[in-house]
């Protein structure tokens, strides 16, 4: 087996004297769902950014493709083709949604056309069509999470970063992504999600690694970590996991 | 599909409406209309070089005096310290002003200056640059520099008033054209995304500090040359005119009333602005009355029309 796609080594961030991250290893191989979950506050969103370029690691290693990409610009590391979403959807507001979608595809089409053309295939292909000449401040909470998809499937990615695409959808919505992002990985991007939402990571990823109080935590499955007394106590509290034992 | 042949036929009708508006003064000998035209055609220039970078670039700003200054000073030197073509102080203010927007720019897009300290900073530089302008020898200091009255398509003078105008009207029209092109292309979706939320805009590749950069440079160089045609119809210039605050306020006035951002916005803010302005001086002939005038349209613009009046027409639309 060769190197992995994504490979993330010793990564840490403190914050003044709040140690966000510490030492946080990941493996994404080429081609597979891997996804990135834990409780609130575990640090999952700064580990996203630092792997983006969007915060600078105090230490720590962020191998891409073969390349150490280690402190790169978000923008330099867009056009190497790792790309984010983000959690709070960041629409460009006053753009019409194919405009926001063109955006991204003009990273690796120079005209015009070209860029228009590719941008409302992808608008269409992730059911934004209808939407795509309306204006993105327009679009409800899961049409804003399409967009936030779509404008990084434009640039052409080889691993997308989905910073938790689902919350704030309800269940139909979220079946709705699920099947998305299912598609989006047929077509050959490999992804790297974050996520909160345990069943959607049980649905998707066939690799899993936990996050708690900015340290990894577990690795394995999306069943053996559920499973996991380390796991269940980060989520649920110090003596969860004796407790549903007990109770069991 | 209706809505797409309306606002086609919109621009078709407002084109051809500007259009004559522009030609009439061709067709007229009253010096005053003639005189009129001009200035506003030159306002909604320097308005729409500023609206590359601060409508379209959303990069708010106060100091674009500096680089009018700089194309001004130009165009004195080259004709009063060379026996050079004052032609040239057109490629030759175009390079200076790029050049100074791009090092103002990349200074302070480095820095991660935004909004209101981008504001500031710009200023500063306009300010700085009129300071040394008043003190430094090359630029004779506060005297100023007169250019000698030489007549002549050759040296730059115009005597029929109607050719300084044509040579407005092309650059504005070749500052809107840069504005028409900002609309379609990369380089413009690139910066308008910047403007819309810069974090989004990094994460799909967008080099920031390139973009808006260039975006300065380019403005900073259109600005230059109308500092050229200023120094060169009214053969004198002083650090105030060239680099005063006023200047930069009436770039971005025309923008806001007009609408920053909208290719047509400066235009239609120019038109507005010298109106009102030239019709009020025609009755109020008090010193100041100017800029005090300019304070009033703007908070009125700000007020009532957020979005300028090319929003006006969405608004209306919308019921």
């Amino acid at each position: 087996m060769g190197e992995a796609l994504l490979q993330v080594r010793g990564l840490s961030k403190r914050f003044g004297g709040l140690r966000a991250v510490h030492d946080v290893a990941i493996d994404v191989p080429q081609g597979a769902i891997t996804a990135l979950i834990g409780p609130n506050g575990a640090g999952k969103t700064t580990t996203f950014a630092m792997i983006a370029g969007f915060v600078r690691p105090d230490s720590g290693s962020v191998r891409f493709a073969g390349d150490d990409l280690t402190g790169w610009r978000a923008d330099r590391i867009a056009a190497r083709g790792m790309v984010r979403t983000f959690q709070i959807t960041q629409p460009f507001a006053g753009l019409s949604v194919m405009e926001n979608i063109r955006v991204g595809a003009f990273l690796r089409e120079p005209l015009p056309a070209a860029a228009e053309r590719l941008a409302r295939e992808i608008g269409t292909r992730l059911g934004l069509g209808p939407m795509l000449d309306r204006q993105a401040a327009a679009l409800t909470v899961a049409g804003r999470k399409r967009l936030e998809i779509a404008r990084a499937l434009a640039t052409r990615p080889r691993l997308l970063l989905l910073d938790e695409v689902m919350a704030g959808l309800n269940p139909a919505e979220l079946n709705e992504i699920v099947a998305l992002i299912r598609a989006v990985h047929a077509s050959g991007v490999t992804i790297l999600l974050i996520e909160h939402i345990m069943q959607a990571v049980v649905a998707l990823a066939a690799d899993a690694f936990v996050l708690a109080e900015g340290v990894l935590i577990a690795h394995g499955t999306p069943r053996e970590i559920a499973a996991d007394p380390r796991v269940i106590e980060a989520y649920l509290g110090q003596g969860a996991a004796a407790r549903m034992a007990w109770h069991g | 599909m209706r809505l797409r042949l309306s606002a086609l036929a919109s621009v078709a009708l407002a084109s051809v409406a500007l259009a004559s508006v522009a030609l009439t003064p061709f067709a007229l000998s009253s010096q005053f209309l003639v005189n009129l035209a001009t200035l506003t055609a030159f306002s909604a220039f320097i308005g729409q070089a500023w609206n590359i970078s601060g409508g379209f670039g959303g990069l708010t700003s106060f100091g674009h005096a500096a680089y009018f200054g700089v194309g001004a000073y130009v165009a004195a030197l080259i004709t009063t310290r060379t026996g050079l073509s004052p032609w040239l102080a057109f490629p030759a203010a175009a390079c200076l002003g790029a050049a100074t927007g791009g090092v103002i720019g990349f200074a302070s897009f480095r820095a991660g200056l935004r909004g209101s300290y981008f504001a500031l900073v710009t200023l500063a530089f306009a300010e700085a640059f009129r300071v040394i302008a008043n003190s430094a020898g090359f630029t004779s200091g506060g005297l100023g520099i007169h250019l000698p009255l030489r007549p002549g398509i050759a040296a730059l003078q115009f005597q029929d008033r109607r050719l300084s105008y044509a040579l407005v009207l092309a650059l504005l029209g070749l500052a809107t054209a840069i504005a028409l092109q900002l609309r379609r292309g990369r380089f413009g979706a690139r910066l308008i995304a910047l403007r819309e939320n810069e974090d989004a805009a990094r994460a799909l590749g967008i080099d920031v500090v390139r973009v808006k950069t260039t975006a300065l440079a380019l403005s900073g160089a259109l600005t230059a040359l109308g500092g050229v045609v200023y120094a060169q119809t009214y053969l004198y210039i002083d650090p105030g005119i060239a680099f005063g605050t006023e200047r930069s306020v009436e770039m971005l006035l025309v923008c806001m009333i007009g609408g920053a951002g909208t290719v047509l916005g400066p235009i239609l803010g120019a038109i507005l602005l010298h109106a009102i302005a030239d019709t009020a001086r025609l009755w109020i002939d008090l010193p100041g009355v100017a800029p005090m005038l300019y304070g009033v349209v703007l908070l009125i613009a700000v007020w009532l029309l957020p979005g300028g009046v090319v929003a006006l027409r969405t608004r209306l639309d919308r019921g």
